[in-house]
């Protein structure tokens, strides 16, 4: 990955400019920053409705260890790890679809020595950021409501950069297979199932076998595994298979991305 | 200024799957010259531009831009060009200013840098009383000129313009013509596609005419004229139901088209004397002076729709 980055000379510079070029989008209006709202919003919903509400009809349940943990603290790091990935996805799905496809951002940036990867590397900047202030304010929610220690909380952080690193790179390898906006219904439903079924709400030790096989090979649950890992104070060295398999999805996603823009706006 | 050409081709191709879409092409343009391609939609003019350009690698042939290898040195190349495509691709979320600011950022200029080569540039295309206004409201000619402005913002030794006055109403064409011709005055290099004849004859010091992939004809718009024209030309229109194209011959070059007649003759005076001196009556008669549109009629064997 670094040397493949490193051989097509990868300039600071310019991916600093792709960066900021969403930075300024950031003044276009309030339209923007309403969206940005609502996507903080949703998880705390979820952790509110389902982590308390359910969770006073369900009680306790028993961690990995063996500690015996209120609902609400079994659920509050899955919604942690769908923020990152929600905050990630909406960035390189929908944004990245429509500037590469419609506002023909991409193809003016790249009329200049900017490179395909380049812009890639921009982009999933961008997103990250977006998906750190979600993730960083529901820490802070969580830590608020005793689902966490401030410690904790601290190296949970990072894990959760790392899930909205992978998910960002993903979201954007995916825009560039999209035909048009229905196929965006796929991505969605996709996202729900992945929201559902990743561990986040029951334990996937509970699920049937076959089930559990196919989840434990998807992507949101390594990134529960891993927060909820941290968040509950039980780091192992199972989380660095988690991490790995995050890594992983980055690297191919961003490759996929870089190499799809190419192929689409400089034939 | 260096002798060596700016842009060197020689045998380019361009193929997209079975369709090509450039046949091979050889041409060269010195520094400071403004340069054309001339042609109907679909001829090429695009896809050459955008191999110019280094956003597009040829399929085959040899191409020299600024003396370097685009599949090389591209990033080095881009860094020295500006651009201006044929649909403005302009940054809907930003402001006019911004666009300049963020443009140059690109091009790795520092933020001073760029916010000073903005005021200069937006002064430059007389678009300083909306520069904090977004991009969406402005006309199509604003729009224009925004975009050849943030194609300068970099200083570039090779302007590329992808029919820049394209969808533009009169006036708004003059405008920009006028920059442009200011452009060619500081010795900036130009090179620009165009099927406006009018276009091609105010901008161009020497221009190629391209049809299917390939160039049919080049030189400069008068010396284009003169080679396959003759200097004027007269347009008859007949009444419906009458075809006096027989009647004609032996007055000049006679083109019949659905709506019209056109005679090309040394000496237009002479020859509508000379129709009705056969008892022909027009039901219209135009004697102009020979254009581009003219050549590319000869040329292409059609006229220039859209």
């Amino acid at each position: 990955m670094v040397s493949a980055v490193l051989a097509a000379r990868v300039s600071p510079a310019r991916v600093g400019a792709v960066v900021g070029r969403n930075v300024g989008a950031l003044r276009s209006g309030p339209a923007y920053w309403l969206v940005l709202a609502s996507g903080f919003f949703e998880p705390v919903l979820y952790l509110l409705s389902i982590g308390v509400g359910v969770g006073a009809l369900v009680g306790e349940l028993r961690l990995a260890d063996g500690r015996v943990v209120e609902y609400a603290v079994f659920v509050a790091p899955a919604m942690l790890a769908v923020s990152a990935m929600s905050g990630a996805l909406s960035e390189t799905t929908f944004n990245f679809f429509f500037k590469m496809k419609y506002a023909k951002t991409f193809e003016a940036i790249l009329a200049t020595p900017v490179r395909p990867l380049e812009v890639a590397l921009g982009e999933l900047a961008w997103a990250m950021t977006r998906s750190a202030v979600y993730t960083g304010a529901f820490l802070v929610v969580m830590v608020a409501m005793g689902l966490t220690r401030v410690g904790w909380a601290l190296a949970v952080f990072p894990a959760a950069l790392l899930v909205g690193l992978a998910f960002g790179a993903v979201g954007m390898a995916v825009s560039t297979l999209m035909r048009g906006w229905q196929d965006f219904d796929l991505v969605t439903t996709g996202q729900f199932a992945l929201f559902l079924f990743s561990g986040t709400f029951s334990p996937v030790g509970d699920y049937p076998p076959v089930l559990r096989v196919v989840v434990e090979a998807t992507p949101l649950f390594h990134s529960v595994e891993l927060v909820r890992g941290l968040a509950a104070g039980l780091p192992g060295w199972g989380l660095l298979g988690h991490a790995g398999y995050l890594l992983a999805m980055t690297a191919a996603g961003l490759w996929v991305a870089a190499r799809r823009l190419e192929r689409a706006l400089c034939r | 200024m260096s002798e060596q050409p700016l842009i060197r081709a020689r045998g380019l191709v361009k193929r997209f799957g079975d369709f090509t879409a450039v046949d091979g092409i050889d041409l060269e343009v010195a520094p400071g010259e403004a340069f054309g391609f001339l042609g109907p939609n679909g001829a090429g003019k695009s896809s050459t531009m955008r191999m110019i350009g280094c956003v597009s690698m040829p399929t085959s042939g040899e191409l020299r831009i600024l003396g370097m290898d685009p599949a090389r040195d591209g990033a080095r190349i881009r860094g020295r060009l500006g651009v201006c495509p044929q649909l403005d691709n302009l940054d809907p979320d930003l402001s006019v200013r911004e666009n300049l600011t963020t443009y140059a950022r690109y091009f790795g200029m520092s933020r001073a840098r760029a916010r000073a080569r903005a005021e200069e540039l937006l002064d430059f295309v007389q678009l300083r009383d909306r520069a904090a206004s977004r991009v969406e409201p402005l006309s199509g000619g604003m729009k224009r000129r925004l975009t050849i402005a943030r194609a300068m913002v970099n200083d570039p030794d090779l302007v590329l313009l992808d029919e820049p006055t394209t969808g533009l109403d009169p006036q708004a064409r003059h405008l920009l013509w006028e920059r442009l011709f200011r452009l060619r005055q500081r010795g900036t290099t130009l090179v620009l596609t165009t099927h406006y004849m009018d276009e091609a004859e105010q901008l161009c010091d020497r221009l190629v005419v391209m049809d299917g992939g390939r160039i049919v004809a080049e030189g400069s718009p008068r010396s284009l004229i003169g080679t396959y024209c003759t200097p004027e030309v007269v347009e008859l229109r007949f009444p419906d139901g009458v075809d006096p194209a027989g009647g004609l011959e032996g007055i000049g070059r006679v083109d019949p088209l659905p709506d019209r007649v056109l005679l090309y003759t040394g000496d237009g005076d002479a020859a509508v004397a000379e129709v009705h001196r056969r008892g022909l009556v027009p039901s219209s008669v135009l004697v102009r002076r020979s254009s581009l549109e003219d050549v590319f009629l000869k040329l292409t064997g059609r006229t220039l729709v859209d």
